[in-house]
């Protein structure tokens, strides 16, 4: 039973992690990034003012691949702590 | 075929693409025969719909759990896509291009927004909610805090927000419907009505999780077939969303001659605008970027407390199964989305650049007023052209045009067949048919079984509970569309309006309650009434009183305030009262485990 409990205490501890490093990238690209915007704005990239890239394309992009790695990483979690379904 | 229904799923779902490939081929050969482009509008309207209902019927059902959660056996790849089309309406499909096309950079919050949403329902809240195991919103909110309060405060946020949210999809179909099948748009309005709830009633999350698939398979090809024509017929490459880049570059140069963002309208339209904000220009001032930031988190936060949202992560096998479709979902979103500032870039050139044989600007007035489409959509009333100086050629600030058209215009714009036009009618349809049915299932299904079935009479038998859930939906429904033929708003403000009713209700609740063992009944009950409240008041101050906003945050934002407020007051409220009992505290250690069996049963 402690045996289990220990389980389920290391495997709530590294969820909490990997969702906190998720979200602190997710802050990156849904708020900082925009903020300086007008910055961004005096470099090019692909041909596109680089702060408008990164509102319509840079940080939808940032969230998809964000997503992918990050359910990858929770399903290794669960897997290494023996608490997938 | 063999095996069951959802066995064959790639199957089933091939063949339907296939066959709608090949219904756009035959409308093209009749096109080309000679068949008007009036006739060729309502064959596509009128086939997509006759296929949805078709599938509504097919998935009928009088089981509690096929009918709250469909049955629990959707893969992750088909609820990414039905959340997808649930997710993406007449708002996404048909204004937000237009929104890029008169707002440019600053227009963009709702795509990062739309789309980093997704990051929070994944990272807090789709996979716990999964094994807790709800059929409703309100019914993790009821059962995780107790009480019967609790569960009707969150009754009452999901139906506000769902409720403003669902009129203007109705209004959408209404629109799209009354055009496609030149009917008049109170008429439409009910037609559309008619569609949706035949996609619902029968078969509810079954079907409408069926008819969703085969919705986005519509929509996403609607979308993207005429921005990958324009981009390769305009030389900006076979892939136009990462070659557009010199399209920007073009407009900025363009804006600078034609005088955009200097050159101000000297008369006005209803509805219609001038372009006047510079396309790339972003937001250069502390309030400015604010402005963009609050806009983006609200939108961000009310995705991840949209019940009709988070209800679809309830229908899948496993809580892994809700995770990966939450990715998908945000992958088929991330398509539309990621072409729209592409689409209306697109759109722009073509009527800004004297080089393009499209383009209008610097015309002379006589040569322009002659065009096809320019007189289709002002004798509509959607567009219009004034020589205001007098000087015959037409300058930027004398082309009026509503932001809703530029999808829907765009084939023709650009010189596409009509083909095209009818397909893109039937994709707005679809989108705005999709989540119109989302949300009245949230609303019908939280009213049936957290207020009928949880609060009023618990002995209902199964029965009884279908046939009320039905009752309701029609009820609701009729008063959407009641809602809608008054036509009070626009699409677009009553869908920011949802965002911001949710968030502020339900937002911290929701995630407080998987994430602070220490939020009780008190707090939550706080949290969502004192929020909803605050944002409430606070929205109609600024709208209709007239008071000043605060720090810059308007109608659209007013979710910043109630969320501000919900925060405080449940932390708050639960510090002073009692902890949870022992009970609840091993329940929220139970959801946050992916393994095991759900805390509620599988029907209940």
């Amino acid at each position: 039973m402690s045996d289990q409990l220990s389980r389920t205490a290391t495997h709530w501890r590294r969820t909490r992690n990997l969702t906190f490093v998720t979200l602190g990238i997710w802050f990156f690209f849904a708020f900082l990034i925009h903020w300086f915007g007008a910055e961004l704005n005096n470099y090019s990239f692909l041909g596109f003012p680089l702060g408008f890239y990164m509102a319509a394309q840079g940080s939808p992009i940032a969230f998809v691949i964000l997503l992918y790695l990050s359910t990858r990483r929770q399903e290794k979690i669960d897997d290494e702590c023996g608490v997938a379904e | 075929m063999n095996g069951r229904f959802i066995d064959n799923l790639p199957r089933v779902y091939g063949l339907y693409t296939g066959g709608f490939i090949v219904f756009i081929g035959l409308m093209a050969v009749l096109e080309q025969m000679g068949v008007s482009a009036d006739t060729l509008g309502i064959l596509f309207v009128a086939f997509t719909i006759a296929i949805y209902a078709g599938i509504g019927w097919l998935s009928r059902t009088m089981q509690v759990d096929a009918y709250y959660v469909a049955g629990r056996e959707v893969p992750a790849l088909y609820n990414g896509m039905a959340t997808a089309a649930d997710w993406m309406s007449g708002a996404s499909f048909v204004a937000m291009a237009g929104g890029v096309y008169f707002g440019g950079y600053g227009y963009l919050a709702f795509i990062v927004g739309w789309t980093g949403g997704y990051v929070l329902v994944n990272s807090l809240l789709a996979p716990y909610l999964r094994k807790f195991g709800c059929y409703t919103v309100p019914d993790f909110i009821g059962t995780r805090y107790g009480g019967n309060l609790a569960r009707l405060f969150a009754v009452i946020v999901l139906v506000v927000a769902s409720f403003t949210y669902v009129t203007a999809q109705i209004n959408a179909t209404g629109t799209i419907a009354a055009r496609a099948l030149q009917i008049p748009f109170e008429l439409g309005v009910w037609f559309g009505l008619l569609g949706i709830l035949l996609c619902s009633m029968l078969g509810g999350m079954r079907a409408v999780t069926w008819t969703q698939v085969a919705q986005y398979i519509v929509l996403i090809i609607a979308y993207l077939v005429p921005v990958f024509w324009m981009s390769n017929v305009q030389g900006f490459g076979l892939i136009p969303q990462f070659s557009y880049g010199g399209a920007v570059e073009r407009i900025g140069e363009l804006e600078t001659l034609q005088g955009v963002g200097t050159l101000m309208p000297t008369e006005s339209y209803a509805d219609m605008r001038a372009l006047t904000t510079p396309h790339a220009s972003a937001p250069d001032s502390a309030m400015a970027s604010w402005k963009f930031v609050t806009l983006v988190l609200v939108l961000m936060a009310g995705t991840a407390s949209l019940p009709h949202i988070l209800m679809r992560y309830f229908t899948t096998p496993s809580v892994r199964d809700a995770r990966r479709s939450v990715v998908w979902s945000l992958f088929f979103i991330f398509l539309l989305y990621f072409t729209a500032p592409a689409l209306a870039t697109f759109t722009k050139l073509q009527i800004m650049d004297p080089n393009l044989a499209t383009g209008i600007i610097g015309k002379s007035i006589v040569e322009v007023q002659t065009l096809d489409w320019i007189e289709k959509w002002s004798n509509v009333g959607f567009l219009a052209i004034s020589d205001s100086n007098g000087d015959g050629l037409l300058q930027i600030n004398e082309f009026f045009m509503r932001g809703d058209i530029v999808v829907l215009a765009t084939p023709e714009i650009a010189g596409l067949p009509y083909v095209i036009s009818g397909l893109v009618a039937a994709g707005g349809m679809a989108a705005a048919m999709s989540t119109a049915d989302g949300l009245l299932l949230a609303i019908a299904n939280a009213l049936s079984h957290d207020l009928y079935y949880k609060i009023i009479d618990p002995n209902a038998d199964t029965r009884t509970r279908l046939i009320v859930a039905r009752i309701l939906l029609i009820i609701i429904g009729a008063g959407g569309a009641l809602v809608a033929s008054l036509k009070l708003s626009s699409i677009l403000g009553a869908v920011a309006w949802a965002f911001s009713f949710a968030c502020s209700g339900l937002f911290f609740p929701l995630v407080l309650g998987v994430w602070w063992k220490r939020a009780n009944r008190q707090g939550a009950v706080a949290g969502m009434g004192l929020g909803f409240l605050a944002g409430s008041a606070y929205l109609y101050q600024v709208r209709f009183v007239g008071m000043e906003p605060w720090l810059g945050i308007d109608h659209l934002r007013f979710g910043v305030v109630g969320m501000a407020v919900s925060l405080v007051a449940m932390v708050v409220v639960s510090l002073l009262t009692k902890e949870p009992d022992a009970e609840t505290q091993a329940m929220v250690d139970e959801i946050r485990v992916p393994g095991g069996a759900t805390v509620l049963e599988q029907e209940h």
